[in-house]
């Protein structure tokens, strides 16, 4: 099913809604962003890129899984609290049971020296793409100079001295958003 | 309280800080699940963090693993929901609004503040991996090519997953 026209404002029901997040969900792996923008601005074309942008941009001033929260954002739009629902729950509902699948698989077989050493080698590749996924967030950052001693910080707080999330992020949050704050008034 | 409504309670609390998704919470949940209440031991920590690499799916999944080692299926739901419903719900709220205090200092402020945060929790996630799989020296070079070829060439993920699949079955990892 593509979608025709080249108007933006198809509105999709209930069951486009779950459906077209469904697809979204399960054509991920290691995040599902850049599937959700293709889905939503190129594919259905339930918003403009312009669109998915701004709407893009409190899904990831919030905390939480962004694309769970864009979910909910486009599904309020089109179907109210329904969609709002909807949405999300197409979003997860593959994985969710995939992700069951594997891990009844895990407790079943996980303990034979074949999988725990095909694991292993998952598990330092994983390692490997979470640092490159921390270096490209990095030499992503505006202001290095400024900003990047309180990735340092952070690193420090949490990885070595192992302290509570909670209050290192308040606490960096306050730090690192004061002197956001102060550099903005300052142009 | 039962076990799958003290997942709920640790995990909805920590989805009001998980700036950068569920993948700059790990290590704040292995503190939770590994250190304080020992629902899990550090190698399943990694298996589990492993199988959700090799899954497809938003990252927030691997909350569902846990919750499912630490207390089944109900586990599984209520560490999915604690993570997305707070932030789902604000969300609903506050999008209708979204246009008239977004651009304002103190927005881009917090924008700009908490980057670098990301950064550092998503580079403590890799750390703690590491630590916690008890990686080897020919574990740690399968770390660094992984870091270096994805970086430099547009290879799917899954290929990397493969590869590493590959040379743990051959005992070489």
């Amino acid at each position: 099913m593509t979608a025709t026209g080249t108007e933006n404002q198809n509105r999709p029901d209930l069951r486009a809604l779950f459906l077209g997040f469904s697809s979204v969900g399960l054509s991920g792996f290691g995040g599902v962003l850049p599937f959700a923008r293709r889905m939503l601005v190129e594919e259905k074309r339930w918003m403009s890129s312009e669109e998915f942008n701004t709407q893009l941009g409190l899904c990831q001033f919030l905390p939480g899984p962004n694309v769970i929260n864009l979910a909910v954002v486009v599904g309020k739009r089109y179907q109210g609290v329904a969609g709002a629902i909807v949405a999300p729950l197409g979003l997860l509902a593959g994985p969710f049971a995939i992700v069951l699948l594997l891990a009844l698989l895990y407790d079943r077989y996980g303990s034979l020296p074949i999988a725990q050493s095909m694991l292993r080698g998952i598990a330092a590749v994983g390692c490997g793409l979470l640092f490159a996924m921390a270096w490209r967030m990095g030499t992503a950052l505006k202001d290095k100079s400024v900003f990047l001693p309180f990735t340092v910080l952070t690193v420090a707080a949490i990885a070595w001295l192992r302290w509570p999330l909670p209050s290192v992020m308040i606490a960096g949050l306050l730090l690192s958003g004061g002197v956001a704050y102060w550099k903005l008034g300052r142009k | 309280m039962s076990l799958a409504g003290e997942l709920f309670r640790e995990f909805a609390l920590l989805s009001f800080v998980a700036f950068g998704g569920a993948t700059a919470l790990l290590p704040e949940m292995h503190r939770v699940v590994v250190e304080n209440h020992h629902w899990l031991d550090d190698t399943t920590f990694t298996h589990l963090y492993a199988i959700a690499q090799a899954a497809p799916g938003p990252n927030v999944l691997v909350v569902t693993l846990i919750g499912w080692e630490v207390a089944g299926l109900l586990g599984a739901l209520a560490a999915t929901l604690a993570m997305c419903l707070p932030m789902s719900v604000l969300i609903y709220l506050l999008i209708d609004r979204w246009e008239s205090f977004s651009g304002k200092r103190w927005q881009k402020a917090i924008s700009l503040g908490v980057a670098p945060l990301a950064v550092g929790l998503v580079f403590s996630g890799a750390t703690l991996i590491a630590k916690s799989a008890g990686l080897g020296w020919a574990a740690w070079l399968l770390v660094g090519a992984t870091v270096v070829a994805n970086l430099r060439t547009k290879l799917h993920p899954l290929w990397f997953i493969a590869v590493g699949a590959a040379l743990g079955l051959l005992g070489l990892v």
